[in-house]
């Protein structure tokens, strides 16, 4: 099917089983440890041996010798697979660097070896007799240092890199009233998903099936076959639970490579999770930026100029932190100008985590916004509605297909009392707590994705679907579950989603907050298909006929759904493509983040006291799995505003803290209850589904309305995030 | 290259059932449960303390059971998420949490239950924490006492808010507090 | 995790013999040990579990205070009620650290000889003095911002990562142990945790074999009791600095600090300035404070928490 014109009236409007908040039909599984994640395949792999991963000690260099005799000799080792016993292997599309390094070393824990043993502590035990010699090279480890001479991006292949402007930014921005120019800067972040990257490869002949826990079916497959150089019908890939990626399992990784060729060494099943302590270094993480912004605006308060340039670095032949892009489109302006500079650094390969480019974007731009406010003797919540914009401001005869900010900024600040907001800040007191409210804009793109889908009808009247979408904690089963259900007209205990399997219909994956729309309209188009199918089936030859209640009726006549099947199983397979319309409109999710925190008047630590926000992101597929989207992302910018940061090592080129203990994420005392409060729309300009994305949404700005709120509560203004004490520790008031 | 060191024998009554191993020495509870008796309900998330999915019951009290070996268990009682219930008889527990979304990719959440369990269990023995105003005092099942008590439970998902609510129901308490 | 073989222990000395074997350990807990073990920072080849010693019993000694059984885990000595009524600041420093879980495992002696979480002492790529004695120290000109503001040496700036020893040195425990030969000793908690110097890899005062069986506490010495732990989370996050102050209500007092050194950091000199407030007694506690750029928050951030810790003993 392909989705070249808004969409008109369809089943999903009914909105029976889509649009309500219904449990998680994998709830039980997961809440009774009975959901069978990577690692955890006894019954598949019953002799699996064990796979220990080595990282390079070294963040760049070569290996000079490796002496492998002691391990090989070691009890229970079954065999030891390095760079040199791999043979020639491809890099794959998705992937900066080469994930099994040696004897080049790319980046600090690089995976070079995998130890095979009986068991797992005898593969662990091994890996330590493993003997490196190593020389060390000279690398670029330093940011700062590395932007001063890195190139512009964004120019044509092999052209150099060019600013994007719209009318003249400089004259505007100095013959503007009231400016701020200002830089920002935000750290290295790390995933740190729950569930260590983890695999079980088995070789059956020339063809590999791979247990893991990736995000993206046949990303993952076809660059496992590119990597191993088989063709990639030869490949399956199982992850049919994700225990959270975040981008971090966007791609092939060493765990998976690691277990394949683990386990054609040994012939034996290899089962493979990476130790948590490698992982921050060895996979990718959200590089670091450095952003300055000028904002040129009329005294009262119109923006007449804004320039937003970012830095990040990367690998050789990596990309930059994207963290300019939402001011492309969020605030109104003439005259404007973005870029961004690339650096070549030889940390570990930086690339997509959650809102890639608007996390780290709009933690910068919204604290801008909040600064410029204050210039200008403006609430922060009016000065944005000024600014609001209802087309592309780069190109204004394109409109956006749906945009609710200013709802979402004055519904919010209605219901979070904003009104109680002392503009002058450092003036509210709560005991030893210096009090302050935040408020930030939240946006995110929606974007589209090719999406597939298989759905059959049963002799019982199941429907099952099959599809290698991925459920990364985000619902999808359920909300796929509540698609067919709305479309067949059964009941949701009457559908059985199969997800995350390559022997499935390809489809949009989960990333980018493009999964829940995307996949669901996959699964709405094979429906569509299977209707028509029935249709067929049953004799009705009316279009009109109406799904519900396990009856087919059209007319006067109706009949069981399952009639249709008696002959046997009916199953109908398409996908969703896209004509122009997300060319046409500017297709994006809005939304507005409100905060209150507390700075210890002592010790200039922040705490959480209240948050909310509020959305327009499309039609809402489960409001009960929506929030949690929203809530988890809100908790995720708490980490990136207070605590988050993987401390870079700049002589020795590594992330120093890397595990759990040593990067903090928040913990349950950190956070308060959370509101979330989404806006009735549905955007037919988006796709039959009329959804878009909400999983990024709810971290987009969230990290700026707290470090306003910290503004708010001490007077002391922080642009380098995290908000820790000791970046205003010396400017809160004395103490006794 | 030395041999491994024998291994020893190890009783444990997992989930109420007598399990008799001969273990490596090395072997943690958590490794025992996942990979000897096949019990992958309890995660292993960090392998070092450090986030709390691995957390079981040991004699009614809750560890983080990577960071024990399975003989420093010997004779000891362990419940895992499995000995809670069942996707067909829930414990009240995992009812709540599913009833309030309090998960997501559920990796963290075996772990979540068991200590939700543990929590509400400590709470009523009386066992002091980091919030209580009063040291002397017994603790109340409140917001701020469960959001402390949980926080050796990491969910990057981030369901605490929804995890906060599920417990809240399961103690048969109001919850509407939540200060700095 | 190096190949170790494993006894459980009867009695108290036969444990301390088996322990002066080169490569012994005592186990407790294991909260600590196995953590290390698994990165193999620590590489013991046999363990004496010390478990079934009957250690976990906290009584009242001859002279008024409380005898505390080293296997006592955490969160039994915590939720005594006599250490909540009469030391309530140990009682505090517990409960501030670690997870729930964590502290129902960790046991008292196995939280006095709790090592640093010196990232570099963690990595086993860097050199670190206190792995490999000589082979230098990486955390020095490196990632510092929770390591040693004060005592620290040229070859180790560890913090010691422990609340309830912070504790113990504000109450003047007192260690107890039994050694191989039978011989016991009776140890201040000032004297059992030891600055790095050039032997940062010496971190107690324990001989080979000597077994922790006991810490006592002098008898209760009143006063309003607190401990004030400073983290950029608010929980299961190891203190930037932490403050365990007892006052009593003539303004007098004792203060010790953690996350400062490599030891719990007390100066009982510095006390004598307490009724004069945070300020006075801090200038003497870090006069000797050789911070890194990357902790030098640490000085103000101490005379900030113990302000806050007196502002709440005035109060309480």
């Amino acid at each position: 099917m392909k989705f070249t014109e808004p969409a008109g009236t369809n089943p999903i409007d009914r909105m029976t089983v889509v649009g309500r908040p219904q449990d998680r039909i994998d709830g039980p599984r997961k809440t009774t440890g009975t959901a069978p994640y990577a690692y955890e395949r006894h019954a598949e792999a019953p002799d699996a041996a064990y796979g220990w991963i080595i990282g390079a000690a070294i963040a760049k260099g070569r290996i000079r010798s490796m002496n492998l005799d002691d391990a090989r000799g070691a009890p229970g080792v079954l065999g030891i697979v390095t760079a040199a016993e791999a043979g020639k292997l491809n890099k794959g599309n998705f992937n900066t660097v080469k994930l099994l390094g040696g004897p080049e070393i790319d980046h600090y824990h690089q995976a070079i070896a995998i130890v095979v043993a009986e068991t797992f502590e005898q593969a662990r035990a091994a890996a330590g007799l493993v003997q490196i010699d190593y020389e060390r090279a000279k690398g670029q480890f330093d940011l700062d240092e590395a932007l001063k001479t890195a190139p512009l991006t964004g120019g044509e292949e092999g052209k150099p890199g060019k600013e994007d402007r719209t009318g003249s930014f400089e004259s505007a921005f100095s013959a503007a009233p009231v400016q701020l120019d200002a830089t920002y800067t935000t750290p290295d972040h790390s995933h740190a998903m729950m569930e260590p990257f983890a695999s079980i490869a088995i070789w059956k002949g020339d063809e590999l099936t791979v247990w893991t826990s990736n995000q993206m079916i046949a990303w993952g497959r076809g660059d496992l076959a590119k990597t191993l150089g088989m063709p990639k019908e030869k490949v399956r890939l199982v992850s049919p639970y994700v225990g959270g990626g975040f981008g971090g399992k966007l791609f092939l990784r060493a765990d998976a490579v690691m277990a394949a060729l683990g386990a054609k060494a040994v012939g034996r099943p290899v089962k493979v999770a990476m130790q948590r302590p490698l992982m921050a270094n060895n996979s990718t993480h959200r590089p670091a930026t450095s952003q300055r912004i000028r904002i040129g605006a009329t005294k009262d308060g119109a923006i007449q100029a804004i320039a937003h340039e970012s830095g990040s670095g990367d690998q050789p032949g990596g990309g930059p932190e994207t963290a300019v892009n939402q001011t492309k489109l969020l605030y109104a302006g003439p005259n404007r100008l973005t870029s961004m500079r690339l650096a070549v650094l030889n940390l570990p390969e930086g690339n997509a985590m959650r809102a890639p480019g608007e996390a780290p974007g709009m933690m910068a731009l919204e604290i801008a916004m909040d600064e410029m406010a204050e210039k200008l003797g403006m609430d922060p919540v009016a000065f944005r509605v000024k600014n609001d914009t209802q087309v592309d401001p780069e190109k204004p005869d394109r409109q956006f297909s749906q945009r609710q900010l200013v709802r979402c900024l004055e519904e919010g600040a209605q219901r979070f009392g904003w009104n109680q907001r002392n503009a002058k800040p450092a003036q509210t007191r709560d005991g030893r707590w210096l009090v302050g409210m935040g408020v930030a804009a939240a946006f995110r793109n929606h974007m589209n994705m090719k999406s597939g889908a298989r759905v059959t009808l049963n002799k019982d009247g199941r429907v099952v679907v099959e599809t290698d979408m991925t459920d990364i904690g985000t619902g999808s089963y359920t909300i796929i579950a509540q698609t067919a259900a709305e479309m067949m007209g059964v009941p949701m205990s009457a559908v059985d989603v199969r997800l995350g399997d390559s022997d499935y219909p390809v489809s949009a994956g989960s990333g980018g907050q493009f999964g829940a729309a995307n996949a669901t309209a996959g699964v709405y188009a094979a429906c569509v298909k299977l209707r028509e199918a029935v249709a067929q089936r049953l004799g009705f030859n009316s279009a009109e006929l109406n799904f519900a209640d396990g009856q087919v009726t059209g007319g006067n006549r109706s009949v069981a759904l399952r009639d249709a099947a008696s002959a046997g199983p009916l199953t109908a397979e398409d996908r969703i493509e896209f004509g122009t319309l997300d060319k046409t409109y500017q297709l994006s999710t809005f939304g507005a983040h409100f905060v209150e925190v507390g700075v210890d008047a002592y010790t200039g630590v922040t705490r959480l006291r209240r948050m909310l926000a509020v959305c327009a992101a499309g039609r809402i597929l489960n409001p009960k799995a929506a929030r949690s989207q929203m809530i988890g992302a809100m908790t995720m910018g708490v980490g990136s505003a207070l605590m988050e940061e993987l401390a870079v090592d700049k002589r020795f080129g590594f992330f120093v803290n890397h595990d759990l203990a040593g990067y903090e994420v928040p913990v349950h005392a950190d956070i308060p209850h959370q509101e979330v409060v989404f806006l009735e729309e549905a955007d037919d300009k988006a796709n039959p589904m009329k959804a878009k994305g909400v999983g990024e949404l709810g971290l987009c700005g969230v990290g700026a309305a707290v470090a306003n709120a910290v503004y708010n509560a001490t007077g002391v203004r922080i642009r380098d995030y995290p908000l820790t004490l000791e970046k205003h520790l010396d400017r809160l008031p004395t103490i006794a | 290259m030395p041999a491994d060191p024998p291994a020893m024998p190890v009783t444990l009554k997992v989930n109420g059932k007598a399990q008799t191993l001969s273990l490596d020495p090395r072997t943690t509870l958590l490794d025992t449960l996942r990979e000897h008796l096949h019990l992958t309900g309890t995660k292993k998330g960090c392998d070092h303390g450090q986030c709390g999915a691995c957390t079981v019951l040991v004699n009614g009290e809750r560890i983080n059971s990577c960071l024990s070996l399975a003989l420093q268990h010997d004779g000891d009682s362990i419940t895992t998420i499995e000995g809670l219930g069942t996707p067909e008889k829930l414990h009240p527990m995992q009812a709540a949490f599913v009833r309030h979304d309090g998960y997501q990719c559920g990796y963290c959440t075996p772990g979540q239950i068991c200590s939700a369990v543990a929590v509400l269990d400590e709470i009523k023995r009386g066992v002091p924490s980091h919030v209580q105003a009063d040291l002397t005092a017994r603790p109340q099942a409140s917001g701020l006492e469960m959001r402390e008590r949980m926080s050796g439970n990491i969910c990057r998902c981030g369901a605490y808010s929804n995890i906060a609510d599920a417990m809240t129901e399961v103690a048969g308490v109001a919850s509407k507090e939540m200060g700095a | 995790m190096k190949p170790f073989t494993y006894e459980r222990a009867k009695d108290a000395v036969s444990a301390a013999r088996a322990a002066t074997k080169p490569g012994a350990k005592f186990l407790a807990g294991g909260t600590n040990l196995l953590d290390l073990m698994k990165i193999e920072v620590e590489t013991p080849t046999h363990l004496i579990d010390v478990q079934d010693l009957k250690l976990d019993r906290i009584e009242k000694t001859k002279d008024g205070g409380l005898r505390i059984g080293a296997f006592v885990t955490n969160t039994a000595l915590s939720a005594d009620e006599r250490v909540r009524r009469d030391y309530g600041v140990l009682s505090r420093a517990i409960v501030a650290g670690a997870s729930g879980q964590l502290r129902n495992k960790a046991t008292t002696a196995g939280n006095l000889l709790q090592r640093t979480r010196c990232p570099y002492f963690y990595d086993t790529n860097m050199a670190c003095n206190k792995r490999r004695p000589g082979s230098g120290c990486s955390a020095i000109g490196g990632y510092s911002r929770q390591l040693a503001v004060v005592g620290s040496s040229d070859h180790c700036i560890a913090t010691n990562p422990s609340d309830m020893n912070v504790a113990m040195r504000v109450l003047d425990a007192v260690v107890e142990t039994v050694n191989p030969d039978g011989r016991t000793r009776a140890i201040p908690i000032a004297d059992f945790h030891r600055l790095p110097g050039d032997t940062p890899h010496i971190e107690t005062a324990l001989q080979p074999g000597e077994l922790i069986t006991a810490v006592t506490l002098p008898r209760p010495v009143g006063g309003t009791h607190i401990y004030e732990k400073v983290r950029d989370r608010a929980s299961y996050a190891f203190a930037l600095v932490s403050v365990a102050a007892i006052v009593q209500k003539d303004g007098s007092g004792r203060v010790a600090v953690g996350g400062v050194a490599h030891k719990p950091w007390r100066v009982e000199a510095a006390e004598a300035a307490m009724p004069q407030g945070a300020k006075a007694v801090t200038a003497t506690l870090l006069a000797d404070a050789r911070p890194t750029k990357d902790n030098e928050y640490k000085v103000p951030l101490v005379e900030r928490t113990l302000a806050a810790a007196i502002s709440q003993a005035r109060t309480a």
